[in-house]
């Protein structure tokens, strides 16, 4: 019987276990399974460099900025505080 | 969300503490955006939004005097909005119950897969089981110019936008946002790890989302 330590990471679980890779919250052994699934798996190379991009395209969503009368909504309520 | 530092915020209450104007205005401007983009993912409205961030200085000015720099303004200051909002959630008993906030949210939500378990190797193929049979394929030639379209951007808001509530304040706050997990958990009200499973399902809904709208090629 093979521990999980030894076990060869597969493509269903490294996508389940992609964020705790990228928060580096991961125990040592799994994450050296991950790797080495990575070093022979172009397709999860793929997966992981997608959810990166994902996450890096949310960032850049425009901001959001509150109405100029809601602004002077405020300075009205700050005068009276 | 431009990083800025505990101090200059440090400076610019101890001027609010002071009555001053202009540094209750550089505060609001300074937080109004993120502010605004947190109370999107309570209020039905932009008009509601708008309201929630409105009543949050309110609850700034009426407790500045007692904040006293214990703990991080912005944290204090999101912790308020948070707690405004999801009150407000409950009393109006509008489409979002509050238990599908924060930590009470964890147990009742779905668990689907990150991909689905379709496009994996059965196991009638031991050798192959659990390894892609339909994997990822390239976001066009050039991913990040599709990436950074405004109809890219217009299409992920959108995605976040139908994220079950409480997944979508952990992603805005962590992602859209850029704070750290440790903000993120004191704002919200929730563990580390229940922060880390709703960023997993709500990133992976998120690239999945991204595949579908890009592959065309796929039957």
């Amino acid at each position: 019987m093979t521990s999980d330590a030894e076990r060869e990471m597969t493509c269903k679980e490294l996508v389940e276990l992609v964020t705790e890779y990228l928060e580096e919250s991961l125990p040592a052994t799994d994450r050296t399974r991950f790797d080495e699934h990575l070093t022979t798996c172009p397709f999860c190379r793929l997966y992981l460099a997608q959810m990166r991009d994902a996450i890096r395209t949310m960032g850049q969503l425009p901001e959001e900025a509150i109405s100029p009368a809601a602004l002077d909504a405020l300075r009205a309520h700050f005068r009276r505080w | 969300m431009t990083d800025h530092s505990a101090a200059d915020d440090r400076d610019l209450i101890a001027s609010l503490i002071e009555r001053d104007e202009a540094a209750f205005v550089g505060l609001v401007e300074r937080y109004q955006g993120p502010l605004l983009r947190l109370a999107l993912v309570y209020a039905g409205s932009r008009a509601i939004a708008e309201e929630i961030v409105q009543e949050t200085w309110l609850g700034v000015l009426q407790g500045i005097e007692n904040f006293q720099n214990r703990s991080s303004f912005k944290t204090w200051l999101f912790r308020i909005l948070v707690n405004r909002a999801r009150t407000r959630a409950e009393r109006e008993r509008r489409t979002v119950p509050f238990s599908e906030f924060g930590d009470a949210a964890d147990a009742g939500t779905e668990a689907l897969p990150a991909v689905a378990a379709d496009r994996f190797v059965g196991a009638h193929e031991p050798q192959w089981a659990d390894h892609w049979a339909v994997p990822p394929t390239a976001w066009g030639s050039s991913p990040e110019e599709l990436l950074l379209m405004r109809e890219t951007l217009d299409f992920v808001e959108g995605v976040i936008a139908g994220l079950p509530p409480a997944q979508r304040e952990a992603i805005t706050l962590r992602d859209v946002e850029g704070w750290s997990a440790e903000e993120v958990c004191n704002v919200l009200g929730i563990s580390e790890t229940n922060q880390r499973v709703l960023l997993h399902r709500a990133r992976s809904r998120v690239r999945g989302a991204l595949e579908r709208h890009f592959d065309t090629g796929r039957p």
